[in-house]
C-alpha cells in the first residue's frame, strides 16, 4: 500500500513500458480468427469479377449438394434477412444514399461486391464450393473517371439516382472574390490524391455465436468500433440490440479501414440467426483489398490569392471526391471533414470550399488515418511550396510570413474554428535545428552548382490539424447520426485495486497503458494495480469507440474525471472512518488525512475494503467506490508541427531516397512519450508511403491491379529510414489532461514534406510537380520529359490507364 | 487424407490433414498454436513466419505434409522459461502497437542474429524485408534488434 513514506512518482509523464505487449509478444493473442466455437461453420463469398453487370441468374443449387457444404444463398435468397448497410452522415441537402446490401440482388458496381456466400463445415470446404455457383453476368459499362462521370450521359453507377453526384457541398468564409481582386497573384494548382488501401495487417474477421433459447448472439469482429456495430447490425437484421454482444477482441490495426459496418458482420449475424450455429468468416489478404475501404482518391484544385509580397489573402479548394460504388459508414463526410483544415496554419481572410463526391465502380472509400485531414495538409502545404517557388521566396519565410503567431492564440480561423494554442515558431526553431537546415541548404546550392547527377531536395510540411471528434452538439449540426461523448467509469475493488471501464476501443494505441497512467496518478495507487476494461459492449455499455483521435483527448478526459470522482467518493468515507469532517481531510498521492493532524490517516485501498464491508458508512454515501463520467467534449484540439525532410534524387535514374526525417510535435501534453513517438512513427511511415510507394490501381475494365500484396507497394524495413523525433509542449486548453491527440498527426504531416522534397530537388530542372506515388518512373519522366505545367495528371484518377499514364509524369498539360 | 507426425513447440503430435493443407493453418486449427497469425496470401507480410527444423519459414508457403517428421517452433515456444532476448527487447523498445506482425517479427529476428549477431541498422532493416509491419514504420523494431544483439535485454 502506498504510505507517505513510498509516495510514488506521477506515471503520467513517464515512458512506461506496455501492459499489452506480454501476451502479444509471446503469441498469447485472441485474434477474431482465433475464436472459433464449437460447431463453427464457415462461409465463403463468391466475388463479382466484374466492376458492374446486371445479374441475370445466380444459382447456388450446385454448390448445396457438395459435401461438406451446409447451406448456399444468394443475394435474393437473403432479401428478407438484412437490409442496407448504413450510412451515418448526410452532408448536404442534395445528398444521395443509394441501397446498400450485404449481397447484392440485381447488379453488382465493383469488383468484390458480394454475389453469393456459401456455408460449409470447413473454410477450405466453404471455397471450394465457390466454383461450383453459376452466376451470369450481363457487363454493363464502366464508370471509373470522375471528370467523366459527371458528364451529361455518362453511365450510371446507380441508375435509379440519375446521377453519378452523390453530393456538392458548398461553403463561403468571406467574400474570395474581393480577396483575389485585390491579389497581384492568383496561383493556381491541381494535386492529385491517390486511392490508397490502409492494410491493417490483420485482414477483417467475424464470428456470430448464436445462444440457443435466447434469441441472442455474441459476436466477435475486428473492428475498431464495436459499440457502432452493435447498434447497426441491430438496425440492420432486425435483432433487438439488448440481444447482441459485440466483443472487439486483439485487433491487429484499424487505421480507419476498421471504422465501418461490414457486409460480412451482417451475413454472419444473419446467417447464425438462420441456422442456429457459429458462423465464421475471414478475409483473405486479396479479398480483403477488394472488400474493406479504400482511402483518399480525390482531385483537388487549389486556388491562393496573394499579394506579391507573399501575403496569401484568400483560399480557394474544389474537390472530387471518389466514393467508389457505395457508400459506407462515412464515406461523404471523408473529405468534409478535412474541410477546415484547407487553411491550415494561416491566416486567410477568405476561403471558398467546393466539394463533389462521386459515384464509380470502384470499392467504396471512406477514413484512412487521418480522414480529410491528409488530403487537405498535401494540397495547402504543396501548394505553399508551389507558391513560394512562383514568388521566389524561400518556402520557410512564405510560411512565416502567413502563420498565426504564437502570441495571437487563441486564434479565430477563417473558418470559423478556434484554434486553441500553438507555437508554431517554436516547434519550426527545434526542428530547424534538428535538421542542419542551413547545412542542407547549402549542400543542396553545391550540388546544383556542380549539376551533381544526385540532387538534393528539401520538403517542409508546417501542419495543424483537428483531433478529439468531437462535441455531439456540432456533430448534430453537421449532419452525423451520432454523438461524440466518451463515458468511463473507475471503481475500486474490495482489496483496493482499480478497475477503469472505457469505452474507447483499442487496436495497438496502448490504451491500457496510458489510461493505467492517468488513473494511477487520480487515485494514487500503483499503476500495475490499474486493470482497463475495453473492447466488449456486454463489459463496456457505453461507449463511441476509437477513431480521429479522439481515445485519450475524449475517452482519457472522461477516465480523469470518473477517478476524481471516486477520490471524492472515498473522501466522504475517509472522513467518516477518521471522524472528521470532510472539509478537514485532504488527499495526496492515495492518502486521506486530517488537517493538522499528521497520524490521522487512511489510504484509499483502506476506505476502499472499508467500503466494500461497508459496517460503517457516512451518511448519505454509497457503499461501492464507482464512479461514471460521460465527457462531451466542448471543442477540439490542435496539435500541430514542422516536419522537413532531406531527399536525394537520382537525376539518371529517378530514384528518390530519404536522406533525414526530422519532424517536431507539438501534442500537447504527453501522458506516455514512448508511445507517443510510436504513434509518430508509425503516422509518418505512412505517411512517406503514400508519397513514393503506394496506390491502389485499377484497369481500365475495373479490375483492382494492385489485388495483392505483391502488387500494392506496403514499404518494408529497407523502405524506411529512421526518424529524428522531436517534442514542443504546448498544452492544450480545451481539456484538463492538456493533451491533443497524436494518432494521425504522423500520417497528415509526413506526405507533402517528402513529395515537396522531390519537387524541391528537381524544380531547378522545369519540374513543378510529380504525381503521388513518387515512382523512380514519375520522377524520371518528370525530369526527362519536361514539366513545370499547371495541372499535370488532369486526365484521370486511374493511373496506367491509357492516355493519362502519359499525364502522371507531372508536367506539361495545361 | 494424410497421417503426419510433427513436434510443435515440444509437443509431439500426429494428426490427419489434407495434403493441400498448409502449415500455418494446421498449426492453426489443428495444433492449437493461434498464436502465429496469417496476414497476406502472397507470402509478403511474414506474419506466419516460424521455425522448421531450424530454419525460418513463411508457414503459409509450406503444406503441413512437407513439414511431416519434423520440429516446429512457433512464437509460443520461443520463450524457455523466461522469454527470448528479443521478446524483452521487443517489449522495452516499443517495437510492437497492434502485434499483429509480431510473431512473425520475433521469429524473423531471432534467425537474424542467430546469422548475424552484430547487424547495423540496414543489415537489420535488409534482413526483416521479408516481415511488414503498418504500426510502427519499423523504426523501434531496429532498435529492438540492435538491443537484443546487444545483450541489453539479457
Amino acid at each position: 500500500m502506498t504510505t507517505t513514506e513510498e509516495r510514488q512518482a506521477p506515471a503520467v509523464g513517464q515512458p512506461l513500458r506496455r501492459k499489452e505487449d506480454a501476451r502479444l509478444v509471446t503469441g498469447r493473442t485472441r485474434w477474431t480468427d482465433s475464436v472459433t466455437p464449437a460447431g463453427t461453420l464457415h462461409i465463403a463469398l463468391l466475388r463479382s469479377p466484374m466492376a458492374h453487370a446486371r445479374l441475370s441468374r445466380v444459382d447456388v443449387s450446385a454448390a448445396r449438394e457438395l459435401p461438406g457444404v451446409v447451406a448456399a444463398f444468394s443475394g435474393t435468397d437473403l432479401a428478407d434477412d438484412f437490409g442496407s448497410l448504413p450510412m451515418a452522415w448526410t452532408v448536404s441537402e442534395d445528398a444521395k444514399t443509394p441501397s446498400h446490401f450485404p449481397l447484392a440482388r440485381d447488379t453488382v458496381r465493383y469488383v468484390g461486391d458480394a454475389v453469393a456466400v456459401v456455408v460449409a463445415s470447413s473454410r477450405y470446404g466453404a471455397v471450394d464450393a465457390l466454383e461450383a455457383v453459376e452466376v451470369d453476368y450481363e457487363p454493363l459499362p464502366v464508370v471509373l473517371d470522375m471528370e467523366q462521370a459527371m458528364t451529361a450521359g455518362s453511365q450510371l453507377v446507380h441508375e435509379d439516382l440519375d446521377t453519378n453526384v452523390c453530393f456538392t457541398f458548398h461553403e463561403e468564409h468571406g467574400d474570395y472574390e474581393a480577396s483575389k481582386a485585390k491579389a497581384d497573384v492568383v496561383f493556381k494548382r491541381r494535386y492529385i490524391n491517390q486511392r490508397l488501401i490502409p492494410n491493417a495487417m490483420e485482414p477483417r474477421s467475424v464470428v456470430a455465436d448464436p445462444t440457443a433459447g435466447a434469441d441472442s448472439f455474441t459476436l466477435w469482429s475486428a473492428t475498431q468500433v464495436p459499440h457502432f456495430v452493435r447498434v447497426f447490425m441491430s438496425l440492420v437484421t432486425g435483432i433487438p440490440e439488448h440481444k447482441i454482444r459485440v466483443i472487439a477482441p486483439d485487433v491487429g490495426g484499424g487505421f480507419g479501414s476498421k471504422l465501418d459496418i461490414y457486409a460480412e458482420e451482417a451475413i454472419c449475424l444473419a446467417l447464425a440467426r438462420r441456422l442456429g450455429r457459429p458462423v465464421k468468416w475471414t478475409a483473405s489478404r486479396s479479398e480483403d483489398y477488394q472488400a474493406t475501404i479504400h482511402g483518399r482518391d480525390l482531385i483537388q484544385d487549389i486556388e491562393i490569392a496573394a499579394t506579391s509580397e507573399g501575403k496569401m489573402l484568400g483560399l480557394r479548394v474544389d474537390l472530387l471526391s471518389d466514393m467508389g460504388a457505395y457508400l459506407q459508414l462515412l464515406t461523404p463526410a471523408i473529405p468534409l471533414l478535412g474541410r477546415y483544415m484547407y487553411p491550415a496554419i494561416y491566416k486567410f481572410e477568405t476561403h471558398s470550399f467546393h466539394c463533389t463526391g462521386v459515384f464509380t465502380n470502384k470499392t467504396p472509400t471512406d477514413a484512412y488515418r487521418g480522414a480529410g485531414r491528409p488530403e487537405a495538409t498535401y494540397s495547402i502545404e504543396r501548394a505553399v511550396d508551389d507558391l513560394a517557388a512562383h514568388l521566389g521566396v524561400e518556402p520557410l519565410e512564405l510560411r512565416r510570413r502567413n502563420w498565426i503567431g504564437h502570441d495571437e492564440f487563441p486564434y479565430t480561423t477563417v473558418c470559423g474554428l478556434e484554434y486553441d494554442s500553438g507555437n508554431y515558431e517554436a516547434a519550426t526553431e527545434k526542428a530547424l535545428e534538428l535538421f542542419g537546415y542551413d547545412s542542407l541548404r547549402a549542400e543542396q546550392a553545391k550540388r546544383r552548382e556542380s549539376n551533381d547527377p544526385v540532387q538534393l531536395g528539401i520538403g517542409i510540411s508546417t501542419y495543424t490539424e483537428m483531433c478529439g471528434l468531437a462535441p455531439s452538439r456540432w456533430l448534430g449540426e453537421k449532419g452525423y447520426v451520432a454523438g461524440g461523448w466518451e463515458r468511463a467509469t473507475v471503481r475500486m475493488t474490495p482489496l483496493g485495486k482499480a478497475e477503469v471501464v472505457v469505452g474507447t476501443s483499442p487496436h495497438g494505441q496502448g490504451h491500457v497503458t496510458t489510461f493505467s497512467q492517468i488513473t494511477a496518478d487520480a487515485l494514487g495507487v500503483p499503476f500495475d494495480d490499474v486493470e482497463v476494461i475495453v473492447n466488449d459492449t456486454a463489459a463496456v455499455p457505453w461507449g463511441l469507440d476509437t477513431y480521429g483521435s479522439r481515445s485519450l483527448v475524449v475517452g482519457g478526459t472522461a477516465v480523469r474525471h470518473a477517478a476524481e470522482s471516486v477520490v471524492d467518493k472515498a473522501k466522504l468515507l475517509a472522513a467518516h472512518l477518521l471522524e472528521a469532517d470532510p472539509s478537514d481531510v485532504e488527499f495526496d498521492a492515495g492518502t486521506f488525512r486530517v488537517k493538522g493532524t499528521p497520524s490521522a490517516t487512511k489510504t484509499i485501498q483502506e476506505v476502499a475494503f472499508a467500503s466494500f464491508t461497508a459496517h460503517t458508512m457516512a451518511e448519505g454515501s454509497d457503499a461501492i467506490l464507482t464512479a461514471d463520467n460521460l465527457m462531451d467534449p466542448e471543442t477540439f484540439s490542435y496539435p500541430h508541427g514542422t516536419h522537413l525532410c532531406a531527399m536525394e534524387v537520382d537525376t539518371e535514374t529517378g530514384m528518390a531516397k530519404i536522406r533525414k526525417y526530422v519532424c517536431v510535435d507539438d501534442v500537447g501534453k504527453v501522458v506516455n512519450p514512448m508511445i507517443v513517438e510510436g504513434q509518430v512513427h508509425g503516422g509518418v511511415a505512412q505517411g512517406i508511403a503514400q508519397a513514393l510507394y503506394e496506390e491502389a490501381v485499377y484497369d481500365d475494365g475495373g479490375n483492382l491491379v494492385t489485388g495483392t500484396m505483391v502488387d500494392y507497394l506496403v514499404p518494408a524495413p529497407p523502405d524506411l529510414p529512421s526518424f529524428e523525433t522531436g517534442r514542443t509542449e504546448t498544452p492544450s486548453t480545451t481539456n484538463p489532461l492538456g493533451v491533443k491527440g497524436v494518432g494521425e498527426a504522423g500520417t497528415i504531416a509526413s506526405t507533402p514534406a517528402v513529395v515537396n522534397a522531390v519537387v524541391d530537388a528537381v524544380r531547378h530542372l522545369g519540374v513543378d510537380d510529380v504525381r503521388m506515388p513518387c515512382t523512380p518512373e514519375r520522377v524520371w519522366r518528370a525530369i526527362h520529359q519536361g514539366g513545370g505545367g499547371g495541372t499535370p495528371a488532369a486526365e484521370g484518377t486511374v493511373a496506367y490507364g491509357g492516355d493519362s499514364t502519359a499525364t502522371t509524369a507531372g508536367g506539361g498539360q495545361a | 487424407m494424410a497421417r503426419i507426425q510433427m513436434t510443435v513447440d515440444g509437443e509431439r503430435r500426429e494428426d490427419e490433414v489434407e495434403p493441400r493443407l498448409l502449415l500455418v493453418h494446421y498449426l492453426r486449427e489443428q495444433a492449437g498454436r493461434v498464436g502465429t497469425p496469417v496476414g497476406c496470401d502472397t507470402s509478403n507480410c511474414g506474419a506466419c513466419t516460424v521455425r522448421l527444423d531450424g530454419k525460418t519459414v513463411k508457414s503459409c508457403s509450406v503444406l503441413a505434409v512437407q513439414a511431416d517428421g519434423g520440429e516446429v517452433t512457433t512464437i509460443e515456444g520461443l520463450a524457455n522459461g523466461e522469454w527470448h532476448p528479443v521478446q524483452k527487447a521487443f517489449k522495452e523498445c516499443h517495437a510492437l502497437q497492434c502485434g499483429y506482425c509480431t510473431p512473425g517479427m520475433i521469429m524473423a529476428a531471432v534467425d537474424l542474429l542467430e546469422h548475424n549477431p552484430n547487424p547495423d541498422e540496414q543489415e537489420i532493416r535488409d534482413g526483416l524485408e521479408g516481415n511488414l509491419c503498418r504500426c510502427t514504420g519499423y523504426h523501434n523494431l531496429v532498435k529492438a534488434v540492435q538491443m537484443a544483439a546487444e545483450g541489453g535485454a539479457r
